[in-house]
């Protein structure tokens, strides 16, 4: 039999239905990968009972002739997602041993839909982070390896990129709020979409910044994302910024083989993106990008976003501003570990002391200065004014092209341990990504191209709000003149 | 505008963060690096722009007032550090 980890989740689904192999074949084996392959820390939890139980459901349905849209397709979950009796720490030490006592939305979601959980995933602590080293549980190791160096699988969602890099499950949940889908998937050579701000509910996702955040997949191709969103997404009433619009079958928005006609489709090229210092690799690469997409028939149009270089520095007020409101629930208090102290806000202080790394206690301060008496107006609703005149960059681009196309990150992956002392240095990393969360519009990294070190380099097409079937079907027309299918030697498994 | 060692104490304690005297002036750099980096926002005329609080326009949504959820405390206490019957418990505040 064929190696069963080496499908994408588009194959997986065919052979089941095509009875080449069941669900429990299938789980097994990504179980006994996931197993061997601790090296890495992708897992923070793996939960191979539970993902053989469900994946013997899963054959019983697809032999019942009931099989559901991702019926027994084992995938793994990022520890932001709160799952039902499953451990659940954000890879915060403050959650200690979190037991939610109920599912995330977009989980209850995917497995309504039959998909197959294996465990838990690596994530920077909160979500806090651009390389997945501030996480409790270590950081993650990314598959792809240059000059035999160990490098960084990006981040936040760094165990979900680097689980699918190294074939731990044939897709993952992830969560975006600067770029922690798109930079990683970068990072590994996958893919990774950020929906429309409201498209997935954030119900049951342990909260960072609420106006940024937004969940979504990370898979080895474009059409693989189409299944995971027209499951994850959808309109949930327990979420009041989820929004009431219909989820299409966003599969079906690919046509043909390449997955897509974009003849006559206007392609933005924003010459601000243009930034200092871009390595050449990164701007041959986008350039490439750009032929491609217009030998395939798109209209190439260059458009301004003036308020580009803002967007860092309004970020970093903003997203931490809600996270220090966010993180004021963990006081030792409903959940999680609790430090004593000598009078109830010596507990608190301890308790948040001990519990919290040192890039969260930073944004927790850096918002609580930002929203404290005095300065509230100079930072706090001036990053908010900076907030709107981004996004209305967007809607004046937006009347002269359809979508976007941008490099995802300024750079490859780099070394474990190379920006840890520098906090700003790792900020730039979403110089190109936290722009859409600002403007709540959906992106997708594609994976288009090796630098000279071989490591793999992303591009961004970012599309207009509730735009997926447009992203998804360029994003396809790119994958497909791309022709990415390099992979990580597997040196990690034991 | 740069953090001083006095704004650290003032801002841990505003975040129930403990600080210890020797964290307090690596903190001091850290924050006065970041608010540095943010400060590019003031080279921005915004008089007259309209804060954007979140990218969706819609209005939050109402519901009728009654009761949908609860009656489970089991649940709801079954994280807690300390509890008492169905209370949370916490050190005593009220002498």
């Amino acid at each position: 039999m064929t190696d069963l980890t080496q499908m994408n989740l588009a194959e997986a689904r065919d052979g089941l239905a095509a009875k080449e192999f069941s669900a429990v074949e299938l789980t097994q084996a990504h179980i006994d990968r996931v197993s061997a392959s601790a090296s890495l820390n992708a897992y923070v939890l793996e939960t191979p009972e539970k993902a053989l139980e469900m994946a013997a459901l899963s054959d019983a349905k697809i032999a019942a002739g009931e099989a559901r849209p991702l019926e027994g397709l084992p995938i793994g979950v990022k520890d932001l997602f709160c799952t039902k009796g499953v451990r659940t720490t954000a890879c915060s030490n403050i959650l200690g041993d979190f037991i939610p006592p109920y599912e995330s939305t977009v989980t209850q979601n995917l497995w309504a839909d039959g998909a197959v959980m294996l465990g838990k995933l690596n994530n920077d602590e909160f979500a806090m982070g651009s390389s997945n080293e501030t996480s409790r549980f270590g950081p993650v190791v990314n598959p792809w390896k240059a000059h035999g160096q160990e490098l960084v699988p990006g981040g936040s969602s760094g165990g979900s990129s680097a689980a699918v890099a190294a074939r731990l499950g044939i897709a993952a949940t992830a969560t975006d709020t600067g770029g922690s889908i798109r930079q990683p998937a970068a990072f590994t050579g996958t893919v990774g979409l950020k929906p429309t701000y409201g498209r997935c509910s954030r119900w049951g996702i342990v909260a960072f910044a609420s106006s940024l955040d937004q969940a979504g997949p990370i898979t080895h191709t474009v059409r693989d994302a189409a299944m995971m969103l027209t499951s994850m997404a959808s309109f949930d009433p327990r979420d009041t910024t989820s929004v009431e619009r219909d989820v299409p079958n966003y599969e079906a928005a690919l046509i043909g083989k390449g997955g897509g006609d974009i003849k006559g489709l206007r392609v933005g090229i924003p010459q601000e993106y243009r930034v200092d210092n871009m390595p050449a690799e990164i701007e041959k690469l986008w350039q490439q990008g750009i032929d491609w997409l217009r030998d395939a028939g798109a209209e190439i149009v260059d458009v301004s976003l003036p308020h580009t270089k803002y967007a860092l520095p309004a970020y970093y007020i903003i997203a931490p501003a809600e996270a220090s409101s966010n993180l004021a629930r963990y006081d030792g208090v409903r959940y999680g570990a609790r430090k004593q102290g000598a009078d109830i806000d010596d507990m608190y202080a301890q308790t948040r002391a001990a519990g919290f790394g040192d890039e969260v206690k930073r944004r927790v301060m850096i918002g609580t200065y930002a929203l404290s008496a005095g300065y509230y107006d100079a930072y706090y609703v001036k990053a908010l004014q900076v907030r709107r005149l981004i996004a209305e960059d967007f809607t004046k681009a937006y009347e002269k092209c359809d979508v976007l196309l941008t490099p995802t990150t300024p750079s490859a992956a780099f070394e474990i341990g190379k920006n840890v002392e520098d906090p700003l240095e790792m900020y730039l990393n979403d110089v190109f990504t936290v722009t859409v969360n600002l403007a709540g519009l959906p992106g997708i990294s594609v994976p288009a191209g090796l630098d000279a070190n071989g490591l793999p380099l992303g591009l961004q097409l970012i599309g207009q709000a509730f735009g997926e079937e447009t992203l998804l079907r360029t994003a396809s027309v790119l994958e497909e003149a791309a022709g990415f299918d390099a992979q990580p030697q597997d040196w990690w498994s034991a | 505008m740069s953090v001083d060692e006095n704004m650290v104490r003032r801002i841990a304690n505003l975040a129930r963060i403990g600080v210890t005297d020797e964290e307090v002036p690596a903190l001091a750099t850290e924050l006065s690096a970041i608010i540095g980096f943010v400060e590019q926002l003031s080279e921005l005329d915004t008089e007259g722009v309209k804060p954007l609080t979140s990218a969706v326009d819609d209005k939050i949504r109402g519901r009728e007032d009654v009761v949908t959820d609860g009656g489970y405390a089991e649940d709801v206490l079954a994280n807690a550090p300390e509890k008492d019957d169905e209370y949370f418990a916490v050190p005593k505040v009220v002498e």
